[in-house]
């Protein structure tokens, strides 16, 4: 698609004023975390070590986190932190919140970027075939799949998978991102596990990678297809109403081409816009992976530390998700403005 | 084809409360005449809530054990005839813990959903309504709520508060007041602006009159709708947070803490454990999510299509 | 003008089934379409001609069927064409245009674009350049410069957008153009220049149109010849000017007559009592009945057939008031053989 240099312009100009306006919509959001984690009744500390502790430890931590403070106080010095990208000190390991979250980061986003790709490769084409055969007994099983797979918990659909092909078929593994004998200092460098074993050129350790992500991702890829398969099935069926639909027909354009050439790129736009909020439910999908999967990631690690009452890196934890509900709110809203020409400030 | 002397009674009875749930029955049978499939969807949808409402109150017709037993039978055993669904680690026989958890999920979901709806479709009304600040303070609020991932909000919630089923179903609560919040604001927007309501307020009719006689009425069936998927939701979220361990303490038999449980012995190839927990979630969400569809479908009927 | 039909309807028959019945858009309609004819097709809103034009090019969307009849081109039936012949036809033999522009269009596709895809679905083979130059010169004929090829549809104008999609019908040199419409969503300024366009490109391209439209005025200034269409049958065929002039069948007498006179003075619009006839479930006997004011018995129960008129009825009235009839055709041309209507004033065979 070559653009003449005005659209370009135009398109740049959309971008910025686009990616300046994230900046509040953060905002909203770090103050939304803020004031579920410490606007609450009592405070983190008794929550978390409970009546267990005298009251002078109970005292001595609230002291050192800085919850004696006026609320205000500890509001603007919050925000202050965030935007040092200071995430304060763990409470139970010597270490600063932000250690491990970085670490971890790469294989929650690894995996949930992957189930994103499942989900769509599973629920678009599926969504508009169903519409492109609209009523039919293929409609109604598509949509009838979709439904189920909806309602059907992400968790224990990983540990269905993980029955049939870990333990009974035996075929895939079911913990962990690399198996026995696979080490991954031999190729970490971004954290991709997928990338960086192409990158040291190592393609068992990227077969075995692979095979390790592949239970996971495609669960978060089948429970939320549902809801594609269902946005995509009714966008398709409006766009395959619409009048250039019925125009491109006319001027001989085969069948195929105009439901996945000219209605689909249509009907896409609306979907695009669920990806974005699905992303987010995709995260919340990834901790219960995570989970079920031993995956060692930022959901795994938010677990860990509220088992263990560490109440700073669970905090850090929520404000990465944050943080990220934001980025791929813009990448969205970016995409949406190069498909759509008619999208413009 | 309605004849013009007909018109004008049924007009009158369109916009008050009355007419409103006339409509509604009267959409409920023609439904019914037509047998289509939304219909049967939502019977089904709803035969399958009758069923576990009818578990959860007595649940002691079908579990023959205590769920909380320890020594009901075997341990670890897989279904049988004496245990169809087998027992668990702690001897406990799982389909009597089936039983009783439809009572605490249920339970959960339902007064999470009710909570919601009853601070979101107030805040819903007054904002659409009234306008002006409070609505955009208010909306900003809600959306951005709205914008988060429900669950991570929840484990959040949970986690500053505590375990306990009162500290579950607020977690569980919160996170859905944005939906109902939305869904009314919305309509009331553009009720308000309907003709209707202007000739009310012309002839003089006080705000409340306006609000409860015209716009709750109206708003009510789109409500309804949510209102099923809502539970349908809130079951998913209340099951993946005792999952995670956030949950109920262990006196009171859970699905989800059933499934984190029977994770661990998975390996040792004990499917029991996890299969008919996840079902049951799954069934039961599926039957509210199916209630909620096929209401959607007759009470806002898509002519022709689909 | 070659009298041989490049398109002959016979009995053709749509119908769609909805909750309440099956809707019978039109019932054993004939129609022919001569060489380089145009040929208009008048109606009211709903009563079928849209539909008509659609199925010619088999693009009746289901859940609507064509039941019955037969569309010959050149001779060929096109209803008993495989899938990819009929799409062999489409856009190259013979071409629609349609009412709406703007949504007529995708939004998301440049117009070059569009331009290629076409032509390249017929002709794969040929390049870039020079399907972009066919985009241009056929372009060019219907007054658009060279640069809109680079814009979007929603920068266009409205008469623009509606040239532009004609183009699109055009560039492969089709025999067949079916109009559904296609000013009305334009102003009339824009409108008269679409009219000259059209007749233009009769003279230049040697195209046949079926112009489909409600809008009395335009098929006057274009068509050759006449079908009135009334609750999914055809009521009238003729020469324009003859149906014009001296309108045989009741309703077309009323349409005719509907048209204000801008000559006159007249203090009231003449309007057609009645409202259109419930497609579901029609009118025994001829359809028009309960409206007619010169109804008969026989009108009641039994369905006249289209065929030439017997006798003369004179108790219409006169319409050659209307400004509709060009005001140059004074002289009353002898009733030609091509004359057809289904009315039991003029003995339909009985």
């Amino acid at each position: 698609m070559l653009r003449r240099p005005d659209e370009l312009k135009n398109l740049l100009r959309y971008a910025l004023t686009r990616i300046l306006l994230t900046i509040p919509m953060l905002w909203v959001l770090l103050t939304l975390v803020f004031v579920v984690l410490r606007v609450m009744p009592g405070d983190p500390v008794s929550a978390m070590i409970g009546g267990h502790a005298p009251e002078r430890v109970i005292e001595e931590q609230k002291e050192k986190l800085g919850l004696n403070r006026p609320i205000l106080v500890q509001y603007f010095a919050y925000l202050g932190d965030l935007a040092r990208l200071d995430l304060g000190n763990s409470m139970i390991y010597n270490q600063k919140v932000s250690q491990p979250l970085l670490e971890k980061l790469p294989a929650t986003l690894e995996l949930t970027i992957v189930g994103m790709g499942f989900t769509m490769l599973i629920g678009i084409p599926l969504g508009a075939y169903a519409a492109s055969r609209r009523r039919t007994g293929r409609d109604f099983g598509i949509r009838l799949f979709g439904n189920v797979a909806y309602c059907i918990p992400v968790f224990w659909m990983g540990l269905m998978l993980q029955l049939v092909f870990g333990i009974w078929l035996n075929l895939l593994p079911i913990a962990g991102r690399t198996g026995p004998r696979v080490y991954a200092s031999e190729f970490q460098k971004t954290g991709f596990y997928l990338l960086d074993t192409l990158i040291a050129g190592q393609w068992a350790s990227f077969g075995d990678v692979a095979v390790h992500l592949l239970l996971p991702s495609l669960t978060l890829g089948i429970v939320l297809s549902g809801i594609f398969i269902r946005l995509t099935r009714a966008n398709m069926l409006d766009t395959l109403k619409a009048d250039y639909v019925l125009a491109a027909r006319a001027r001989g354009i085969p069948e195929r081409r105009v439901v996945y050439g000219h209605a689909l790129k249509n009907a896409f736009i609306p979907v695009l816009t669920m990806l974005g909020l699905q992303f987010a439910a995709l995260l919340a999908g990834a901790i219960l992976t995570e989970t079920t999967f031993s995956w060692p990631g930022m959901g795994r690690l938010l677990v860990e530390r509220i088992y263990l009452r560490d109440y700073p890196t669970i905090q850090g934890v929520i404000v990465m998700f944050a943080f990220f509900v934001s980025i791929v709110s813009l990448i969205v809203d970016l995409t949406y403005a190069v498909i759509d020409p008619r999208v413009r400030y | 084809m309605a004849s013009p002397e007909t018109k004008p009674a049924t007009a009158g009875a369109r916009y008050s409360a009355a007419g409103a749930v006339a409509r509604l029955l009267g959409r409920f049978s023609s439904a019914r005449r037509k047998y289509g499939l939304e219909w049967w969807i939502l019977i089904a949808g709803a035969a399958v809530i009758l069923f576990s409402i009818y578990l959860a109150a007595f649940p002691a017709t079908i579990a023959r054990y205590d769920p909380l037993d320890q020594e009901a039978g075997p341990q670890m055993s897989a279904p049988s005839r004496a245990h169809p669904m087998g027992t668990d680690n702690l001897s406990r026989d799982v389909l009597s813990r089936m039983i009783h958890g439809s009572r605490t999920i249920l339970g959960v979901a339902f007064a999470a959903a009710i909570l919601s709806s009853l601070i979101g479709i107030p805040l819903g009304l007054l904002s659409g309504f009234v306008g002006g600040a409070l609505d955009r303070v208010l909306s900003l609020v809600m959306d951005s709520i709205y914008s988060f991932p429900g669950l991570i909000l929840a484990i959040a919630f949970a986690a500053m508060l505590g375990p306990g089923v009162v500290n579950i179903t607020l977690s569980v609560a919160v996170i859905y007041i944005p939906t109902y919040f939305r869904l009314v604001r919305g309509q009331t927007l553009s009720i308000k602006e309907e003709l209707y309501v202007e000739a009310a307020r012309a002839i003089g009719a006080p705000r409340r009159t306006i609000l409860g006689r015209y716009i709750f009425p109206n708003v009510i069936a789109t409500v309804v709708v949510v209102f099923s998927l809502n539970i349908a939701d809130a079951i998913m979220t209340e099951a993946a947070l005792s999952y995670i361990g956030l949950g109920l303490p262990a006196g009171i038999p859970d699905w989800g803490m059933d499934l984190s449980m029977g994770k661990k012995f998975l390996p040792s190839g004990v499917w029991w454990m996890i299969t008919f927990p996840g079902a049951m979630i799954s069934l039961l969400a599926l039957g509210f999510t199916m209630l909620g569809e096929g209401l959607s479908e007759i009470l806002n009927p898509r002519l022709l299509e689909k | 003008m070659n009298p041989e039909p490049i398109l002959q309807v016979r009995g053709l028959s749509i119908a769609y089934p909805i909750a309440i019945g099956t809707v019978r858009a039109a019932e054993q309609v004939d129609l022919d379409l001569s060489d380089g004819e145009a040929l208009g097709l008048v109606g009211e809103s709903g009563c079928g001609k849209s539909t008509l034009g659609l199925s010619i090019l088999r693009l009746v969307r289901p859940p609507g069927r064509i039941t019955a009849g037969r569309i010959l081109y050149h001779g060929r039936d096109i209803l008993g064409m495989r899938e990819n012949e009929v799409r062999h036809l489409r856009g190259r033999s013979i071409t629609m245009a349609f009412q709406n522009p703007l949504t007529s269009l995708n939004p998301l596709y440049r117009i070059d674009r569009q331009f290629l895809e076409t032509i390249r679905v017929h002709e794969p083979r040929t390049s870039r350049a020079e399907a972009l130059a066919r985009a241009e010169r056929v372009l060019g004929d219907l007054g658009v410069e060279p640069r809109r090829l680079y814009e979007y549809p929603h920068q266009l104008s409205g008469g623009m957008r509606q040239r532009v999609m004609l183009a699109l019908g055009l560039v492969m040199d089709p025999d067949i153009l079916v109009a559904d419409e296609p000013t009305t969503a334009l102003d009339v300024i824009v409108e008269a220049g679409f009219i000259d366009l059209l007749n233009r490109l009769r003279r230049d391209l040697k195209l046949s149109i079926l112009l489909i439209t409600h809008n009395l005025g335009m098929v006057a200034e274009i068509a050759d010849r006449i079908a009135v269409m009334y609750a999914g049958k055809i009521v009238e065929v003729g020469v324009a000017t003859e149906v014009f002039h001296r309108p045989l069948h009741p309703y077309t007498h009323g349409l005719i007559h509907c048209v204000p006179n801008i000559r006159l003075d007249q203090d009231k619009l003449a309007t057609m009592g009645g409202s259109p006839p419930d497609l579901v479930d029609p009118p025994p006997g001829c359809r028009f009945h309960p409206r007619c004011p010169h109804v008969m018995d026989i009108c009641r129960r039994q369905e006249p057939p289209l065929a030439p008129p017997r006798g003369r009825f004179e108790g219409l009235g006169a319409p050659a008031a209307s400004s509709a009839v060009p005001p140059k055709a004074v002289v009353q041309p002898p009733e030609t053989a091509q004359r057809q209507v289904a009315c039991w004033l003029y003995g339909g065979g009985s």
